[in-house]
């Protein structure tokens, strides 16, 4: 697949990830969380949870808390701002997050 | 000035607190304390059974007396006081100058004046060491009697039987606690605690205590009768610690302690004597609150300021004594010239109450209520603020029927000088204020004023006034799931059922707002589960699973999974355990028996699961719902197949009760027990249900716990046919789930359900609110559509294809590594995953 810069990196398609849920993708060697929330908006952040070293944030349930959109950790329920990676609770626990976007039906993200 | 102060107990270190706040500058102050620990609350004391620790239980907040600079001296007991000298001398020899002595020594234990009575393993109660002694002794005993029916006797009582000792209590006098009930509510009171398992001897004069023939000690009372135990605790009452007064010429009292007047000076001005050990106008007082009120008075004294005086105090008291609520108000046994009672007295439900008022029927001046003590808070305030009583009294202490409303007292009645709290003397305006100031829960009320921190009697009342100024003040009382929807989770209930609401999308549309969250969300799955228990992996629902319920494992800290099968009852072939060791063993999986009774699996990765499914429901299983907030497992005795003590079939009971409830999802798991006779080998009552074979039948047993708060299970009902028995339980369970918060376990629900053990007798047995046919048909839904949610799982393949560790790569997750330990795997620690990737990244990567 060509697109427009060499760092995306296609991932699956956009039916692959259920509304309101996430998965994980191996992108040179990162685990990288991807979310579809309503409309279709997507979002990235690391896949792997600080706190526990286990690479399972994209199993945790998304929602909003005020202002912002979070994924909760499946493990101990901490949560990460899916725009910034930022953790609510314990701020030396955040992650980063990365940018994602649809091309057609396919998910791409920028791992760089 | 030298202050000194002779014991840190409740009401010397209340002294200590009151005496930092006024921030006298110039004062040097010294503390004495005999025991082995700074100042701790004694009046939750037999919590050291349910758990506390020592810390738990201190009542120095951290860092003050680094911060009070007073000096506190741990196991240093004052032996000698000489007043011409002002000097106190230690036991160890030390002599200590002052110039204001302070004397909190408390009380010590009365004990009998029997032979025997300071033989091995006879105990008080009234320090955490008699405790730790008690404990230790309680392990090596099976049987205990306390000496004395009083309040801290029941109390005493309550913790032998918690060590699960054949429980006696001793009275002499005819009835338990003769101070504060009458006869009548006496006996109902001996019913209760009777029902509880513990055996009451009234009217006994114990004469000695010798050796036993079948346990330790044997007891001999004046009648020519005799009581055996291993253990005895002495609570016959208790004595002012006087002694330095006595042996210094200080006035005491007439029934003892050290005479003080209203400033709490003893006769001589330089000393004070506060708490249990002082004696005021002859009145001696055993509870915290006065001691509190004298602390106060005499720290003000010290310092200089005159105003306040000690004005006696109100000995009423509520207790919950082994789950029985107790309390006495006032005037209690009507001694009043001309008084007059009402009475209700219940004996099928066990319940007694008695007000007793003024000649003119005006005044309320005490009350007595057992078995049920809700109207406590509004008599106590009645009689307190001499409030004019309602034309017909009677009404106050009948149960509500229809039409006839309680007169109850809003506490919008009371003034604001009201005391609500007397331990912390905490008014109604006190209150408001702080709710004004933002307190408006009941642990910021506890935090910032201290209302309801000691006893936690008035808990209720200050409840209620806080309720009633958070209205006044327009601000709304809370139980809202979470911040997108308006509603408490059984209002949610009651709105998905009712409005047939199938779908997050459309429940959060009609009643609430946002996107939802990590509460909602399953908690409304939940929901739908209960009322339509669809496939919880359906498109629409799989979105608001957790992630154990939406891989249908429970995540292990290291991303893997556990595998659980369902083993109805804890029975399996040895086929089902062949292909269960086989499944294990080609997965490499990590094998236990667990406490319910069936074999865990542990490390399988997320795209491993479905194949493993797949072979375990070959050999026949089926999920066991290790994941959900649903039922576990039925734990079961092998009965009367195989037990030679067996009266009921056991094993096939559990076996059918656990294929009737597997797959009920619930606000939380739920966990049953069927033991084949009384003997109780399965521990049925520390379960949500639990059901043990009688001659006659079945007993029904609901909302016990093990874990984190043990609670023992309560009987509903007893003898049941098995018939009967399953529909109980479909009404119980649907009950609950139905109502309870969510992640309330039965028991917490069981323990705030308004009404208690007898509306849930009620509701489920006598179907009092008509609701039994409808919580029926629920169950016989549930039942009815029940599937094996991995079997459907497996058997999707859109289910199946997100049981994958990367969208977009087949290989495994790195991140999960194993090391062998004992014969088997376990999750590596982060330094050993670390070294493991280190090493493995670069052929990952190629
Ligand atoms: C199990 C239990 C349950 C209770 N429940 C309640 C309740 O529900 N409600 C209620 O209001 N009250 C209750 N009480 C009573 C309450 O605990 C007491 O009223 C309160 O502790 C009295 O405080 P105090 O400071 O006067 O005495 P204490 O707390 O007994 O403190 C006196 C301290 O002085 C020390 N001392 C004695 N002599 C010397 C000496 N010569 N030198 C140095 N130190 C000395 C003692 O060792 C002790 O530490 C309960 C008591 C017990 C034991
Ligand atoms: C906060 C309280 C508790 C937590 C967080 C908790 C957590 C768990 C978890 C996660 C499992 C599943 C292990 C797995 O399959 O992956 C489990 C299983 C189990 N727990 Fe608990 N538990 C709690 C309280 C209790 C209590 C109170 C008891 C007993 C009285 C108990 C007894 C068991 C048993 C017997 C199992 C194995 C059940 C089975 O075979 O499915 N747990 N618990
Ligand atoms: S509870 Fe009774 S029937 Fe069951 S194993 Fe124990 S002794 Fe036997
Ligand atoms: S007791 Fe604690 S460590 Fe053990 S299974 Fe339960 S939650 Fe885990
Ligand atoms: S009356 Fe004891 S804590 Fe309030």
């Amino acid at each position: 697949m060509h697109t427009a810069s060499p760092h995306w990196t296609a991932v699956c398609s956009l039916a692959d990830i259920l509304p309101g849920t996430g998965v994980c993708a191996l992108v040179e060697d990162r685990h990288i969380a991807i979310f579809r929330l309503a409309g279709d908006q997507l979002y990235a952040i690391d896949n792997i949870d600080p706190r526990s070293g286990a690479s399972v944030l994209s199993r945790g349930l998304v929602g909003n808390l005020g202002e912002q959109l979070v994924v909760a950790s499946p493990l101990y329920k901490n949560h990460f701002d899916l725009r910034t990676g930022a953790c609510l609770e314990t701020p030396e626990h955040s992650v980063r997050s990365y940018p994602v976007r649809l091309n057609g039906d396919s998910v791409m993200v920028a791992p760089g | 000035m030298k202050i000194l102060l002779i014991g840190h107990g409740m009401v010397g270190h209340k002294f200590l607190e009151e005496l930092a706040q006024l921030r006298q500058p110039g004062t040097e102050v010294t503390v004495l304390c005999e025991e082995p620990r700074a100042a701790y609350d004694r009046v939750h004391l037999s919590e050291f059974f349910a758990g506390k620790s020592a810390d738990d239980l201190s009542l120095v907040a951290p860092g003050f007396f680094e911060n009070s600079g007073f000096a506190l001296r741990l196991n240093t007991r004052a032996a000698a006081l000489d007043r011409r000298a002002r000097t106190v001398t230690t036991a160890s020899g030390e002599v200590l100058p002052y110039d204001k002595l302070v004397i909190a020594t408390g009380s010590v234990p009365f004990v009998p004046p029997v032979p025997g009575n300071d033989r091995a393993d006879c105990f008080v109660y009234r320090t955490i060491e008699d405790l730790e002694a008690m404990t230790e002794a309680g392990a090596r005993s099976r049987s205990g009697v306390v000496v004395g029916g009083g309040l801290l006797g029941l109390e005493c009582a309550k913790a032998l039987r918690d060590l699960g000792l054949e429980t006696h209590v001793v009275e002499f006098a005819p009835r338990l606690m003769a101070v504060q009930v009458d006869d009548d509510g006496g006996r109902i009171l001996r019913g209760k605690i009777e029902e509880l398992g513990v055996r009451v001897h009234t009217s006994r004069n114990t004469l000695e205590i010798t050796d036993g023939a079948r346990a330790r000690h044997r007891m001999v009372f004046a009648d020519g009768s005799h009581l055996e135990a291993d253990m005895i605790v002495f609570s016959a009452g208790i004595r002012p610690q006087d002694i330095l007064a006595r042996q210094n010429a200080l006035a005491v009292g007439a029934r003892g302690g050290i005479a003080v007047d209203d400033q709490c000076r003893s006769s001589d001005p330089d000393i004070y004597a506060i708490g249990e050990c002082a004696a005021w106008r002859d009145q001696l007082f055993g509870l915290v609150a006065p001691g509190y009120d004298m602390a106060r008075v005499a720290a003000r004294h010290i310092t200089g300021q005159t105003d306040t005086a000690f004005g006696g105090a109100d000995m009423s008291t509520k207790l919950k004594l082994m789950g029985v609520d107790v309390a006495s108000i006032g005037d209690a046994q009507g001694r009043t010239p001309d008084s007059r009672s009402f009475r209700y007295m219940d004996e099928c439900k066990r319940i007694y109450k008695k007000i007793v008022v003024s000649a003119d029927g005006k005044q309320l001046l005490g009350a007595v209520l057992v078995g049920n003590a809700d109207e406590y808070g509004t008599l106590l305030q009645l009689a307190l603020n001499r409030i004019a009583l309602p034309a017909d009294p009677e009404f106050l202490i009948l149960p509500a029927s229809d039409g006839k409303a309680k007169p109850g007292l809003g506490v919008d009645a009371l003034p604001d000088s009201a005391q609500i709290c007397s331990c912390n003397n905490v008014s109604k305006g006190d209150i408001c204020a702080a709710v004004a100031d933002g307190a408006t829960t009941t642990g910021a009320l506890k935090a910032c004023i201290k209302a309801g921190a000691t006893c936690g009697g008035c808990v209720p009342l200050v409840t209620q006034v806080m309720k009633a100024e958070m209205a006044r003040l327009g601000m709304a009382v809370n139980n809202h799931l979470c911040e997108h929807f308006p509603y408490s989770r059984q209002e949610l209930f009651h709105l998905i059922k009712v409005g047939n609401i199938k779908s997050f999308g459309e429940l959060i549309a009609r009643h609430g707002k946002g996107l939802g969250c990590d509460i909602c969300k399953p908690t409304a799955a939940s929901i739908f589960a209960s009322c339509w228990n669809e496939f919880v992996l359906k498109q629409e629902l799989a979105s608001l699973q957790d992630s154990n319920d939406y891989f249908l494992g429970n995540i292990q800290k290291d991303g893997s999974y556990s595998v659980v099968p369902r083993m109805p009852g804890g029975e399996v072939t040895p086929d089902g355990l062949i292909a269960v060791g086989q499944v294990a063993k080609k997965y490499g999986l990590y094998t236990k028996v667990t406490g319910g009774a069936r074999v865990d699996m542990f490390g399988a990765r997320l795209e491993q699961l479905p194949a493993i499914w797949e072979e375990l429901i070959a050999a026949g299983f089926e999920s066991g719902h290790a994941y959900g907030k649903s039922l576990r497992t039925v734990k079961s005795c092998v009965g009367s197949t195989w037990c030679r003590y067996g009266v009921g079939d056991s094993v096939g009971l559990a076996v059918e009760l656990e294929n009737r409830y597997k797959g009920l999802r619930a606000p939380h798991k739920i966990k049953f027990g069927v033991s084949g006779c009384t003997r109780e080998c399965a521990e049925a009552q520390g379960k949500d249900v639990g059901v043990i074979a009688t001659e006659k039948g079945w007993n029904l047993y609901v909302c016990g716990n093990g874990g984190m708060k043990p609670r023992h299970a309560e009987l509903l009902a007893s003898d049941l046919d098995k018939d009967t028995l399953v529909r109980l339980i479909d009404r119980f369970l649907m009950f609950y789930v139905r109502t309870a918060d969510r992640l309330q376990r039965t028991s917490t629900w069981r323990d705030n359900l308004e009404g208690g053990l007898d509306y849930l007798k009620e509701v489920v047995v006598q179907d009092s609110l008509g609701l039994a046919a409808e919580l029926e048909a629920q169950m016989a839904h549930v039942v009815a559509t029940y599937q094996c949610e991995w079997k459907t799982a497996v058997t999707s393949p859109e289910v199946r294809k997100r049981f994958r560790t990367f969208v977009n790569d087949g290989r495994p997750d790195t991140r999960i590594v194993f090391v062998e330990e004992r014969g088997q795997i376990r999750p590596a620690r982060a330094e050993e995953r670390e070294a493991a990737s280190a090493g493995a990244a670069p052929e990952m990567a190629v």
